[in-house]
């Protein structure tokens, strides 16, 4: 185990280009040992470079890699003890569970008591022990993903297990048994897991941290509720929480003053700093209350449709311009036509040029 | 009824595909088909397209026998989870090509490409290759290549399954405004789908498919709020809906010989007797005192915390809103909502639910 640093890493896959294109833009990032983390983006985000670079696959054209400051920037994916989880199982269908567990150790020429004590200990952990005789073929695609996790964890000397969107071939009520054994497994053997994926839920529901990516650059760094209630950027306001945080342009009026149209919104932001150009007032269909009559920090918005989704209700509005969702309980009476939607001040968050104020 | 299956069974090998399936649709209506994976969802559709011949049952259309109906005049469209296009032609040849080849004029077909295109947002998009394009993107082509269709029935298995979330959530909504405005009165809309989230969404009738059999047909309020057994609680909730077996006894529900719960109102004319009880996660909530429960594990999902907890053989979901953090192994105190309980029988059928009173 180790702790895992980028220290000024970017890659692009054309260097020498005049003006080359970077598929992972510079980045400093320590990754602790023994954490839980989630790389999270949409499809070309970049999140698949970084973890080739950790692993070994890509080297990257820009900057050093050091486990336990130890560099290994040029170090083979043989020679850095890292383990690989990848979406489809990767095993060997002709061996049994036991020889599938053990053979990375026999691959470094382990003595045979040594193999036979560790596989027997991780079969267990993985609830795989009554299986161990069995051809790997015979298995489900859930049973055959535990062993490839399995392989990393047979090895004492693993920096850190990737896994790469592992979840994707396993069914909906078998996922969160899946994720269960990873925080297991996490909290037992103390390894690093670092998961990548473009699934939000995964990623919140797996992380203690999560790093969240876009057009090749880290974004932001940061446990679920930090995400949740202050996205660092309008990107990850709009990509973390389902539906999209609403965001309305708006300009600075005071010092903790935003106006959107005619409305203003006071907040718990200092805006001294911020006090033109492109403004932003965001705020999480969550956290929006619906009101009978004018109220501070309110606006007035024609209601356009209510969407029953058993467990709660969708409510779509619009304010002239702006499209504005609301989530609210089942039993809440939604009005028919028109009603107050009041933004809490602390729940307001300012963006200036897509940033967080 | 517009559409009508009557006992369709299809068993190609030691497993039912589609056990006696019935039902009756109506045109201008969506339906949803909402089924675990390997429900039989894909069967139906297929079988309703014509590209699975059952060995038993009818299905009949405007009423006209399906099976004497070859495949190519059924006029049906499908859509399938993986985007299937014609990739060395373009966007606008793709949409047109059904078209071309049932002869429509050039002017008609010019029309339909034209306005399906605009639906589905690719205006502009029509002189691309199918390989510039991103996954979403194709399949917003194969949708608007079965709308050019004006079929009588739209098959959509899955579509959006192989989508990045994102895109999935955004899809999910131009659909249901799509097909609100698309949906003809001389059509029907069949959508097949995993997700009650999705179902729910939609609006529109569910159908609840499993092990190729089905267990209610009803407005998708209707099926939420009363579900018809056990089995259609769990495939209509997410996270499934908590079953717990125990009894009423002495004017008391007993669950697990620990769990103590007074009587709700709805449950007054109920027997004593065994039964499995029925609640659904977000009707769990924190409570100072109460019912005990040690924590197995607490999963954060930014706005809200699913708090699975221990209770006997069983475990107990509950969503709790806002961000909590718990330890596995600590105890809490939960209140399970008796007013918002169910009661299933023996056999598993829907007996008393908080919206409709014991029977």
């Amino acid at each position: 185990m180790a702790r895992i640093d980028l220290r000024d890493i970017a890659h692009s896959y054309d260097p020498e280009a005049a003006d080359p294109v970077y598929a992972l833009e510079k980045c400093q990032l320590s990754w602790r040992d023994g954490g839980r983390y989630a790389v999270l983006g949409p499809s070309g985000c970049g999140k698949t470079t970084m973890l080739n670079i950790m692993s070994g696959i890509v080297t990257p054209s820009e900057g050093r890699i050091t486990f336990d400051d130890e560099d290994v920037t040029e170090t083979k994916t043989a020679q850095r003890n890292i383990a690989q989880v990848f979406q489809f199982p990767v095993i060997y269908n002709t061996m049994t569970v036991g020889q599938n567990l053990g053979f990375p150790l026999v691959c470094r020429e382990t003595p045979k008591d040594a193999i036979a004590k560790k596989v027997n200990e991780v079969a267990e952990t993985l609830g795989l022990e009554t299986l161990l005789d069995r051809r790997a073929k015979s298995l489900t695609a859930d049973q055959k993903q535990l062993i490839s996790l399995g392989r990393g964890l047979v090895r004492d000397d693993v920096a850190a297990i990737l896994m790469d969107e592992p979840l994707t071939v396993i069914d909906p009520d078998l996922k969160f048994r899946l994720r269960r054994k990873l925080k297991e497994i996490n909290e037992f053997y103390q390894s690093t897991l670092i998961y990548v994926t473009h699934d939000q839920n995964e990623a919140m529901t797996f992380a203690e941290d999560i790093v969240v990516m876009d057009q090749g650059r880290v974004v932001q760094i940061g446990s679920p509720k930090d995400l949740f209630e202050r996205p660092r950027t309008t990107f990850v306001g709009y990509f973390i929480g389902a539906p999209a945080m609403n965001m309305f342009e708006a300009r600075v009026t005071g010092k903790n003053v935003v106006a959107v149209g005619d409305t203003e919104f006071a907040t718990e932001t200092d805006l001294s700093n911020a006090s033109t150009g492109n403004i932003k007032l965001g705020i999480r269909s969550e956290f929006i209350e619906l009101a009978a009559r004018k109220t501070k920090n309110a606006i007035q918005a024609d209601i356009q449709r209510v969407d029953d989704f058993g467990n709660f209700q969708l409510v779509s509005a619009h304010t002239g311009q702006n499209a504005i969702k609301v989530k609210v309980k089942r039993e809440v009476a939604v009005p028919g036509d028109k009603a107050w939607l009041k933004f809490p001040e602390d729940r307001c968050c300012v963006y200036a040029d897509e940033e967080l104020v | 009824m517009d559409l009508i299956a009557k006992g369709l069974t299809y068993k190609p090998d030691d497993e039912f595909h589609l056990n006696d399936v019935s039902f009756g649709m109506q045109k201008g209506e969506l339906y949803t088909i909402l089924g675990r994976t390997l429900s039989g969802k894909t069967t139906l559709l297929k079988t309703i397209a014509g590209l699975v011949t059952p060995e038993s049952g009818r299905i009949i259309f405007d009423d006209k026998d399906l099976a004497k109906v070859p495949v190519w005049e059924r006029n049906i469209a499908m859509v399938y989870q993986q985007f299937i296009n014609y990739p060395h032609l373009t966007v606008f040849d793709n949409v047109a090509f059904p078209l071309r080849q049932r002869k429509l004029d050039d002017q008609v077909v010019n029309e339909r490409v034209t306005d399906s295109l605009s639906s589905v947002g690719l205006t502009g998009f029509e002189e691309r290759k199918i390989q510039a394009l991103s996954g979403g993107q194709q399949q917003r082509v194969a949708l608007a290549r079965s709308l050019a269709k004006q079929a009588g029935i739209l098959l959509l298995d899955e579509p959006l399954v192989n989508l990045d979330y994102k895109l999935r959530e955004q899809l999910r909504e131009e659909f249901r405004n799509l097909f609100s405005s698309q949906v003809s009165a001389d059509s029907i809309l069949i959508y097949s789908s995993t997700d009650p989230l999705e179902a729910m969404q939609l609006g529109g009738e569910i159908i609840v498919l499993d092990e190729g059999r089905v267990l209610q047909q009803g407005p998708a309020h209707e099926i939420f709020e009363n579900p018809a057994n056990t089995r259609v609680a769990e495939i209509s909730n997410d996270p499934a809906m908590n079953l717990l077996p125990g009894v009423i006894e002495d004017g008391k529900i007993v669950i697990n010989a620990d769990i103590k719960l007074p009587l709700p109102a709805h449950f007054k004319s109920l027997k004593a007797g065994a039964y499995t009880f029925g609640i659904r996660a977000s009707d769990v909530s924190l409570a100072d005192k109460g019912l005990t429960f040690q924590v197995e594990l607490a999963e954060i999902s930014g706005s809200e915390t699913f708090l699975h907890v221990q209770s006997g053989a069983h475990t107990i979901v509950g969503l709790l809103d806002m961000v909590r953090n718990f330890d596995s192994g600590e105890v809490v105190n939960l209140k399970l909502d008796g007013a918002k309980l169910y009661a299933f029988g023996q056999d598993g059928a829907l007996v008393s639910s908080p919206f409709r009173g014991g029977v």
